[in-house]
């Protein structure tokens, strides 16, 4: 039951993050960059959901965009991650064993570097922006995949069906392809929600840093940046940025513990 | 087509074995656990794990298959040789339908190939196709592995204690199975430790100790005048009236 539990929470808030940015291309009640100085750091209000900031944008249309940004990082970091890192270790569990190891070894290497300052390094390098951020934290990122991937690889290769795929006359790649991949995806997906949370929360931070997305671009992290001058008067600035970046990141990591508890016991029955 | 092993060696674990199996032959290789008779199946199929090395010479139909290259022996395996293993539970993939992973033999050789219903109606099994294997029970799942492993017709069939894991009934399903399915001119080398397995299938009998052939002959010679003495022992061991 507490299993289902995280599941469904999980993926209430996940689906209304996602829910948040589609309806954003559709509908904002006002267009979220839009200055507009007489009506600036209104309250809670009919009018404006969430009140407006110090330019008098409308917070809620904001926080709607902005939930856009969340999930474009999100993608783009897991994305590079879980392409670059899975062929990665799937390989490395597969090599020669002093390859396999040489490949774990640089794995951990850039496993120790932190993912934060190599997005500032690039940051500084390549000019700041959400791509760039995003490549970096992905980057950054690579080795848990690579890690996971390896280690349920090295699970599956050593299993009868693939002897027996082995005996059938498949090749190595063919084996990886059909029989090490499918047996890993649940591994892999649980690894992918746990890291599009770190993504997010990576976002906020550079975003806040000023090394993320570029103003005008509305990003949850920035928000919290702006907010910054005002928190004791205005709290609610820094409040609804806050409590949205807590939604997502919290979404995705009980979706993440869900699956896995969802995936695990069938994982430990296969073998 | 005939499998002739010569001086075969896997590091101290198998010594010196050498047999020869001929076309249409039904050929038991008994032993108790870890007498070396899957490493000799496994060196057949140049499928030794990775630390493990094979010297001496295994040729099937004068192709030598020791040296053969890892591409060579793929084309082989599931198509002139195929195996059936102990373990029905793990021997499937969990993750692919039983229908698509009974037509990998041909996926991996000869595309198109049959349908998998075909395959699954000759060993009994119509209609599973679309089941995944955790659906299907040990003895299904043995039909599938059987069924994957005739699918190309092979022209030897090593079968690694494919009953061991099976109750007595099924057993018997499997073992006629095996009987009815393997074409008359097949090679089939059947690993056991059962000797009523033996009597019931088998031509001719290798008996294994500590990595060595110590006893070889036909099945009714051998089983019932053993010479070595630890196939006296072994006979003693299986009371043969009691499981026939």
């Amino acid at each position: 039951m507490r299993r289902n539990g995280n599941l469904l929470l999980g993926g209430v808030l996940v689906a209304l993050v996602v829910l948040a940015a589609l309806v954003s291309f559709v509908w904002t009640p006002y267009d979220p960059v839009q200055v507009n100085a007489p009506d600036r750091l209104v309250g809670f209000s009919g009018e404006h959901l969430f009140g407006t900031d110090k330019f008098g944008r409308d917070v809620f249309s904001q926080i709607l965009v902005g939930a856009r940004t969340t999930l474009y990082v999100g993608v783009i970091a897991v994305g590079i991650a879980a392409v670059l890192g899975t062929p990665l270790g799937v390989l490395a569990a597969m090599a020669p064993r002093w390859l396999g190891e040489f490949v774990m070894r640089v794995n951990d290497l850039v496993l120790a570097f932190p993912a934060l300052l190599l997005a500032i390094m690039f940051g500084a390098v390549f000019g700041a922006d959400t791509v760039t951020a995003m490549t970096a934290i992905g980057i950054a990122t690579i080795p848990s995949f690579a890690r996971i991937a390896r280690s349920g690889a090295l699970q599956v290769l050593s299993s009868e069906y693939v002897l027996a795929a082995r005996a059938g006359g498949r090749s190595r790649t063919q084996i990886a392809a059909r029989h090490v991949l499918p047996n890993i995806s649940g591994l892999l997906i649980v690894q992918a929600s746990v890291s599009f949370a770190i993504a997010v929360l990576a976002e906020a931070a550079l975003s806040f840093l000023g090394f993320g997305t570029r103003p005008p671009t509305p990003s949850w992290g920035r928000m919290l940046q702006e907010s910054q001058e005002l928190l004791t008067v205005h709290a609610r600035l820094a409040l609804v940025p806050g409590i949205a970046i807590a939604v997502a990141v919290l979404g995705f990591n009980l979706l993440g513990d869900g699956l896995r508890d969802r995936l695990d016991p069938r994982l430990a029955a296969r073998v | 087509m005939t499998l002739e092993v010569e001086h075969l060696s896997v590091a101290d674990l198998v010594r010196d074995v050498s047999f020869e199996v001929g076309a249409g032959e039904r050929v038991g290789l008994i032993g108790e656990s870890g007498s070396g008779k899957s490493l000799t199946a496994l060196s057949v199929l140049g499928l030794l794990p990775d630390e493990l090395r094979a010297t001496g010479s295994v040729r099937l139909d004068g192709q030598e298959l020791l040296t053969a290259s890892e591409r060579e022996l793929s084309r082989l395996r599931g198509n002139e040789m195929a195996m059936v293993f102990q373990e029905p539970m793990t021997a499937l993939n969990p993750a692919m339908r039983i229908g698509r992973q009974v037509t990998e033999p041909f996926r991996a050789h000869r595309p198109p190939g049959r349908p998998a219903a075909e395959l699954l109606d000759a060993v009994g099994l119509p209609g599973t196709a679309r089941a995944y294997p955790h659906q299907l029970s040990g003895g299904q799942r043995q039909r599938v592995v059987l069924a994957m492993a005739l699918a190309n017709d092979p022209s030897l069939l090593i079968c690694d204690e494919p009953t061991t894991a099976l109750d007595v009934t099924v057993q018997a399903q499997i073992l006629s199975l095996i009987k009815t399915s393997l074409s008359a001119e097949s090679s089939l080398l059947f690993i056991t430790h059962d000797l009523a397995v033996v009597a019931s299938v088998c031509d001719r009998v290798l008996v294994m100790h500590e990595g060595e052939i110590v006893e070889h002959g036909s099945t009714r010679d051998v089983l019932t005048s053993p010479q070595h003495s630890y196939t006296r022992r072994l006979l003693a061991a299986s009371d043969l009236e009691a499981t026939r």
